[in-house]
């Protein structure tokens, strides 16, 4: 392009021309765009003044309802009540601690509680709404509310707040919600808008903290104008808040609250599951505490009374308590023999009371020796020199290998934080943990669930429920989310052979229902219910040779070196829906303090309700005749206490 | 080489270039960038490193870049117009095809140390391919309607490409910026006024439609176009910016609330309050007087850019001047209009006030193309 650019007066002018009449449109537009300003600036400028000055806008995080939790049959576990607080917002309340103090006058609020007040505050902006005082008496909040005018800042509200009706019976489970703390805070990469605002109470523990996500919903935004003094004039648009998703547990309150209150007094766990579905009926651990206590703001009494109680109250000892087993594992030393084919049914072991191996001796907890042995009566006697001979012939690899398939050192797929997954050893583990050759009186001890061997009263059900139906059952405590019924497949076979599990399961049923079986005292009576069990003692500390000597009574030594007492059991034998376990820690025997027990909360899951007395053994029925008349209501749906001043 | 024509032989040559920039147009440059810093000071509630120290050194950048296109002969950049208008198109498609998606819509080329927009450089880029075609166009045959239709395909394929990303406001400054060569260059009142009252009949024909069974938008387009009608319709989107930039305009009065003082965009209230509706921020704090200085400093930009171009001797540079100058007078016309509630909300910076560098380079860039135009007129 060569070509010089055009250039010429008549071109010239034309633009010009044509400038002139684009810059006198461009002049008209300028000219709107100047009056437009006046209008709005100048004329309008009062009105618009007083719009912004009085209506302003403002976005309101709305809340969501915290989910529901209920039982299997509809009871609710877990309710929000409504919650009467007062908040205050730093910004308008000129000096916090003036006005706390009129708010002292008039209702009662100590100096150091102020002074809590004061200190909380800080973490919040000051144009956010904190709450200061929570769960005030009706009579209080009307107090507060008549005299806010003279109150700068502070306003009353209405608030939900969790509230636990069985009290104790679920605080493990279910856990409970209190104000977020630091710690809380740093467990989130990128904390909801909820979790944020002031006055959000989240999971702690349970299925509150691990179902946290579900149960708290999504937030709305209210979009509203308020004026100078911040009341809402109007609204002006609002996506409502999702309200939390309702849980509907496998639990069965009836048979929970049964358990937590056949356990009470005792440090002890109970789970009943149904062996097909694996479905957790109950999972008792005692002793309990009342979660509604930390929601209100627990007492340093309270809190206390919790950490040092003895028998730990805060465990959930249903699947973070990991007990040595003791003979309750013997089914799975037995299976693993059957199935290795190291051992004939029939065989007959002799047993003196003892064994040698190498140069220890192993006793059997019989002193006097069973004599001859079978397999089932191995079970039914549970004799320990039996499995002392046959695990010699398994080895601890084919011993742990079972033990896992049955659930063993693994930690159950459930939603609950601090789960214990227990531990089936062998030489490689040994030598991980203490770089020491795995020897032969190992292998011993493991064979009748002492030494290294360990299992939370859950796999002990688990591993029940196994048994019972044969097949690789997983455990579930939630059933329907917002209505919608969890999925639940079959669980694949244990592909273990069926005679041999029959055989097993045989020698279970001798335990219970053959005189001098090790629970018969504990059967139940009636032919179409019966229950197979296991009993078991495991002891605590290693029983030195003077002890041994000494034959201490068992009462006189301290509680916590007592022997722990467990049962599993399954039933009815012919057609087992559940499978149970029971673990009572220093409970001194399985057939003495674990037995009966189980007995009871499996007469109660199968009967649904108090079972008839003819259930039990004859000799039992004055007995149990109080023991049932005794038994208090079911524990429905207490309505909380009004809170009163006397919280600290 | 267009170095050696005879006719720029009697333009300034190397540093007493210096002496020949219209440096009235710089002075009022730099004051309406200085009245953007002191505002995205303000909106950032004092912070300066958030907006207003980034700004700066945009400006600054921009300054230079305008200074070297400035200095470059006006032949050169002739000799580049169809190239860059190409250049332009090609940007366009790559954007289209592998552009990041920022704020819902496809406009960005990201070339790590900046952010390329191409649709930004398509308006300079467009104004200077029309100015020399028209420069190349004998004048007597600007209104034969084959010479229109050229031009009009030249401003249709960007604009259409930019309306697709979806950017409706560049798009009706592509075509306003390229209508405005057009009618610089001659083309016939006729054409203009066709044009026109196929707009406003289109617009009847799309009333008219509704509810009709030749409807010929969506009902959420029409519910739009009702919302920008009353925008208390629909309070908390499009009609909710309008309402709170109305708020924060009329509520500063004729002298305004105080710099760093207005509620509105101290609180929040106004979305976008750095980039496009940064306006209503300067309206609230400095008043009627301040939002009317802003306006006169626009103004006479404007003047003396079309008075430039009126003394351009030659075609091309008039044509590009008054191109450029019309673009900048869109972009601030339409973004007032928009606060004020007269424009739909369609997304069209306060040219050299609002926070964005894209935007800015280029048109600090254009004002070079203006000075360029300017220092190396024909004598």
């Amino acid at each position: 392009m060569k070509r010089p650019s055009t250039s010429s007066r008549d071109n010239t002018s034309r633009i010009s021309r044509r400038a002139m009449v684009l810059g006198g449109i461009q002049g008209l537009v300028i000219g709107t765009l100047a009056w437009r300003m006046r209008d709005l600036q100048v004329n309008q400028s009062s009105e618009y003044r007083l719009l912004s000055d009085e209506n302003r806008i403002r976005d309101r995080l709305l809340l969501p309802e915290r989910g529901l939790i209920f039982d299997r049959n509809g009871q609710p576990l877990a309710e929000n009540l409504p919650n009467y607080r007062i908040v205050m917002i730093r910004e308008q309340a000129g000096d916090v601690r003036t006005v706390l103090a009129q708010l002292a006058r008039i209702i009662e609020l100590p100096v150091e509680r102020r002074e809590d007040i004061i200190r909380s505050m800080r973490r919040f902006g000051p144009s956010k709404k904190v709450p200061i005082i929570e769960h005030l008496s009706w009579e209080d909040f009307a107090r507060v509310s008549a005299n806010a005018p003279a109150l700068p800042g502070i306003i009353t509200e209405v608030g939900l707040n969790r509230y636990y009706p069985m009290q104790e019976d679920y605080s493990h489970v279910i856990g409970y919600v209190g104000p977020v703390s630091e710690a809380d805070l740093n467990r989130f990469e990128d904390p909801d808008q909820i979790i944020l605002s002031p006055g959000f109470q989240i999971g702690k523990t349970g299925l509150e903290r691990h179902k946290g996500a579900l149960l708290r919903g999504v937030a709305g935004i209210q979009r509203v104008e308020v004026n100078a003094v911040g009341r809402v004039m109007r609204e002006l648009g609002r996506n409502d808040s999702l309200k939390g998703t309702d849980l509907q547990l496998t639990l069965d309150h009836d048979l929970q609250h049964y358990a937590q209150y056949r356990l009470a007094g005792e440090s002890a766990a109970a789970v009943v599951m149904d062996v097909n579905s694996g479905d957790v009926r109950a999972m008792a651990s005692t002793p309990g505490f009342d979660p509604n206590q930390f929601i209100y703001g627990i007492t340093t009494k309270y809190w206390n009374s919790l950490i040092e109680n003895e028998y730990r109250p805060l465990a959930d000892k249903t699947i973070s308590g990991a007990y040595p087993p003791g003979s309750t594992v013997k089914m799975i030393t037995a299976l693993a023999a059957l199935e290795e084919g190291v051992v004939d049914p029939n065989e007959e072991i002799m047993c003196r009371g003892y064994v040698e191996v190498g140069n220890r001796r192993f006793h059997c907890w019989k002193r006097g020796g069973h004599g001859r042995m079978n397999l089932t009566d191995g079970l039914k006697n549970s004799c320990d020199v039996y499995y002392y001979e046959i695990c010699q012939r398994i080895g601890i690899e084919k011993m742990a290998l079972m033990a896992r398939r049955f659930g063993f050192g693994a930690k159950p797929p459930l939603p609950l934080p601090s789960l214990t997954s227990g531990l089936a050893p062998n030489k490689q583990w040994k030598f991980d943990r203490y770089n020491e050759e795995w020897r032969i009186g190992d292998t011993l001890n493991a064979a009748i669930g002492q030494g290294f061997v360990l299992a939370s009263p859950m796999q002990l059900a688990v591993m029940t429920a196994r048994l019972a139906s044969g097949r690789a059952v997983q455990p579930r405590i939630i059933q329907r989310i917002n209505g919608v019924a969890e999925p639940l497949a079959r669980a694949p076979s244990m592909q273990l052979s069926d005679k041999n599990l029959d055989l097993v399961k045989l020698g279970m049923f001798r335990v219970s229902n053959e005189n001098r079986g090790t629970a018969y005292k504990s059967r139940i009576n009636e032919p179409s219910l019966a229950m197979a069990g296991k009993t078991g003692t495991a002891q605590v500390k290693g029983i030195s040779a003077e002890e041994r000597a000494a034959d201490l009574d068992s009462d006189e030594v301290p509680w916590k070196y007592r022997d722990h007492a467990l049962f599993v059991g399954f039933a009815p034998y012919d057609n087992p829906r559940f499978a149970i376990s029971v673990v009572i820690e220093h409970g001194i025997s399985g057939s003495g303090a674990a037995a009966p027990v189980a007995r009871d909360i499996m007469l109660r899951a199968l009967y649904g309700t108090q079972p008839p007395i003819s259930a039990y053994p004859r000799n039992l029925w004055p007995q149990m005749r109080e023991q049932q008349a005794n038994e208090p209501p079911p524990n429905q749906n207490i309505q909380p206490a009004t809170p009163g001043s006397d919280r600290a | 080489m267009s170095f050696l024509d005879p006719t720029l032989n009697q333009t300034p040559r190397g540093w007493r270039k210096v002496f020949y920039i219209n440096w009235p147009l710089v002075l009022l440059i730099i004051a309406v960038a200085c009245f953007g810093f002191l505002m995205l000071y303000s909106v950032a509630g004092g912070d300066i490193s958030r907006w207003a120290q980034p700004q700066i050194t945009r400006f600054s950048v921009g300054m230079v870049i305008m200074f070297m296109v400035a200095f470059t002969p006006i032949s050169f950049w002739r000799q580049v117009s169809l190239l860059a208008y190409f250049g332009g198109l090609v940007l366009l498609l790559i954007v289209l095809f592998f552009g990041s998606v920022g704020m819902g819509a496809q406009r960005w080329i990201d070339l790590k140390f900046i952010q390329l927009q191409p649709s930004e450089l398509m308006k300079i880029a467009l104004v200077m391919a029309l100015a020399l075609y028209y420069d190349w166009l004998p004048p007597e045959k600007v209104s034969h309607f084959g010479f229109v239709l050229i031009p009009l395909a030249m401003i249709s394929l960007p604009a259409m490409m930019v309306v697709v990303q979806p950017d409706l406001g560049t798009a009706i400054l592509l075509v306003a910026s390229g209508g405005v060569v057009m009618f610089l260059a001659g083309v016939s009142y006729w054409y203009f006024i066709a044009a026109i009252s196929a707009v406003v009949g289109a617009v009847t024909a799309v009333f008219m439609s509704r509810g009709a069974s030749w409807q010929l938008l969506n009902n959420y387009q029409y519910k739009r176009i009702d919302v920008f009608l009353d925008p208390s319709l629909d309070p908390l989107g499009d009609g909710y910016h309008i309402t709170q930039s109305k708020i924060a305009l009329g509520s500063g009065g004729l002298s305004g609330r105080g710099f760093m003082q207005g509620p509105q965009s101290q609180l929040s209230f106004l979305p976008e309050k750095q980039t496009d509706f940064i306006f209503t921020t300067l309206a609230e704090e400095f008043g009627y007087i301040g939002s009317t200085f802003l306006l006169i400093l626009y103004t006479l930009i404007m003047i003396f850019a079309i008075s430039a171009a009126m003394k351009n001797k030659s075609r091309f540079g008039a044509l590009l001047i008054g191109g450029i100058a019309a673009t900048f007078f869109f972009y601030f016309a339409l973004n007032m209009a928009m606060v004020m509630g007269l424009a739909p909300v369609v997304g069209v910076p306060l040219p050299l006030v609002s926070y964005g560098g894209s935007a800015m380079l280029v048109l600090l860039g254009g004002f070079g193309l203006i000075q360029s135009a300017h220092v190396h007129r024909p004598k």
